[in-house]
């Protein structure tokens, strides 16, 4: 534990006018998953490219288990998988055949890859459905399929970009597995989200990134700590209820409330969560404040970007009201 | 590195590709894509339509107003068919290519320690079957429209191998026009225009010498030109060297410089 499978220092890489990458650093260690967070057009598909020999970055120098991923590009093929954003599998080949092909393709033999293949199959539970033609398939019995072709050279660095992306929430949870089973066996992962959840679901590390810049790094409980974690949300229903409703909440929860006018939103921080919620509700109901809504709300990446640009008042106009 | 290969054996050491490896890996290109010929059996049919097309048309439409010295107008635009039957089919290799390349496939066969040139290698020679295929149909057609060899056995395979080895140099074209585009729609247009200025630019049609003098060098000297005088020559079986070996120096020059060109723009794809 604790060598470095991806160090990547000062990555540029522009397409015409845009900034993709303004100069990222980061590091991976063995047997972790990184998480590499932000918003579409962040540069998070970028720099997978770069990090699988796909793209030349225009600066810096990225290393993956110890391969200059430009100087020694070829050697790095052999040791990486990766399964990207959109499923690379094909549609005119059944599950089994694409599996197998792959196998081929990373030099294995024969009597070889067809194991793996029923190996990745079996796993993936697409046994049933290894030997029908995947334009059959689901969409999430795709994923599956594409992620198990990334992984059928058993590959020490495995890149995932946007893994579970317009997947439902059962096949969001079965890839989550298997990222934990194969992290758990060894493999050193770098998967892409726009998902806080599944960031603090599956990574050791957590970066960032916004406009090609990375713009805050660590686990889930640091950047959760620098968001001060979740929020008691109450909106009531008459605006001349708003002084009362914050009083009644300064004293459940004994901070100074956030008040928003223009919202007639209340909110303080809530680290115990539902007690507060269940305390706050039976004081609005003696008092006989109407509420339109009550709530907990968990920092999302939203929150992540309006504590991280600035925060408060200042949120660009772009980001949607957080969902409550 | 922890994980090593199964049964006690290390993983390769990730040196260079070796011949055989490049040979597998093309091997494999190709058997992805004769499977998915053989599971679209309605592109074969909707290809061989265009060409059958052509046939009417110029058989039995247009055929009437062409005088050609010396023979049969059947026996004259016939042979010229079969070539463009094997060209037309050659745009599914830029047209496939392209949807490769949108559809991210690429992507991952260029993240795969295969041969570089593996991908175009394995389609063009997987495309080179659904040409044989093709010209078979034609020859089909062409016999029931009244079109009648002339020529030997050896010299008739000759023939029909010099319009295989004519189309498999400009699958070479038609790859670098699908990497170049990387849209099939886009694909798809740019690959109609060489066939429409070395078709009608040519003697396929009408004999050269019907044509202003300042298109005439151009018109009979040009690839398909050569190319379809050999056929034709084979066929009917007259002497063939000078055309069969001018067609030839022009496959090997279209297939050495889009071979070249192709696989430059299959490595900085999207770089
Ligand atoms: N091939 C390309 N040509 C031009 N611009 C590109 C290309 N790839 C990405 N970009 C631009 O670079 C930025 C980063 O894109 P990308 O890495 O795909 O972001 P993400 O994966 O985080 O959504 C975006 O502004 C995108 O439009
Ligand atoms: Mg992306």
């Amino acid at each position: 534990m604790g060598a470095a499978m991806i160090e990547v220092e000062a990555v540029t890489k522009r397409f015409g006018s845009t900034i993709a990458l303004g100069g990222v650093d980061l590091v991976a260690e063995e047997g972790r998953v990184l998480a590499l967070l932000g918003p579409n057009g962040a540069g998070k598909t970028t720099l997978v490219r770069i990090l699988t020999t796909l793209l030349r970055p225009d600066s810096g120098r990225a290393r993956v288990a110890g391969c200059d991923v430009v100087a020694d590009a070829a050697a790095l093929r052999h040791l990486i998988g990766l399964a990207g954003q959109y499923a690379a599998v094909d549609e005119l080949l059944t599950g089994r055949e694409n599996l197998e092909l792959v196998g081929l393709w990373y030099h294995l033999e024969k009597r070889e890859y067809r194991r793996r293949a029923q190996d990745v199959l079996e796993r993936f539970g697409l046994l049933d459905a290894g030997d029908r033609l995947v334009k059959t398939y689901s969409g999430g019995m795709r994923r599956r399929l594409d992620i198990g072709a990334s992984l059928i050279a058993r590959p020490a660095v495995l890149f995932l970009d946007e893994p579970t992306t317009g997947l439902d929430p059962r096949t969001r949870n079965d890839v989550w597995s298997f990222i934990e089973e194969l992290v758990s066996a060894g493999t050193t992962v770098l998967l892409t989200t726009q998902l806080m959840e599944e960031a603090e679901r599956l990574a050791h590390q957590i970066v960032v990134i916004d406009t090609g810049s990375v713009i805050a790094r660590g686990t889930a409980e640091q950047l959760k700590a620098r968001l001060g974690g979740a929020t008691l949300e109450a909106r009531v229903s008459d605006p001349a209820d708003l002084e009362r409703a914050a009083t009644l909440l300064a004293q459940v929860g004994d901070v100074r409330p956030r008040i928003d006018p223009d919202r007639q939103l209340i909110s303080i921080p809530a680290a115990e969560g539902t007690a507060l919620l269940v305390a706050a509700g039976r004081r609005f109901e003696e008092e006989h404040i109407a509420l339109d809504d009550l709530g907990v709300r968990r920092p999302s990446l939203d929150d992540v970007f309006l504590a991280l640009t600035g925060g408060g008042s200042g949120a660009p106009p772009e980001f949607p009201e957080g969902a409550e | 590195m922890t994980e090593a290969g199964v049964g006690g054996r290390p993983p390769r050491p990730p040196g260079r590709t070796t011949v055989r490896d490049a040979a597998r890996d093309t091997a494999g290109v190709a058997k992805r894509n004769l499977l998915r010929i053989v599971r679209t059996p309605q592109l074969i049919v909707i290809g061989a339509l265009q060409p059958a097309m052509l046939l009417v048309l110029f058989r039995y439409v247009l055929g009437g107003a062409i005088r050609v010295p010396g023979g049969s107008y059947v026996d004259y635009v016939v042979p010229a068919i079969f070539l463009e039957a094997v060209l037309i089919g050659g745009m599914t290799t830029s047209i496939g290519l392209a949807a490769d390349l949108k559809s991210g496939i690429i992507d991952r066969f260029r993240s795969l320690p295969m041969a570089r040139s593996a991908v175009l290698a394995g389609r063009t020679i997987a495309d080179l079957s659904r040409s044989l295929l093709s010209l078979a149909i034609m020859v089909g057609l062409g016999l029931l429209v009244g079109f009648r060899f002339h020529a030997g056995v050896g010299s008739i395979i000759a023939g029909m191998a010099l319009i295989l080895v004519f189309g498999y140099a400009f699958s070479w074209l038609y790859a670098a026009i699908g990497l170049a585009t990387k849209d099939p729609e886009t694909a798809q247009i740019a690959g109609i225009l060489p066939f429409f200025v070395l078709m009608f630019a040519s003697n396929a049609i009408v004999p050269v010498a019907t044509m202003p003098s300042w298109l005439q060098g151009f018109a009979r000297n040009q690839p398909l030109s050569v190319t379809i005088a050999a056929v034709r020559a084979l066929l009917e079986g007259g002497p063939a060297g000078h055309w069969v070996w001018q067609s030839l120096a022009w496959s090997a020059g279209i297939l050495i410089v889009f071979f070249a060109i192709s696989l430059r723009l299959y490595r900085n794809t999207a770089a």
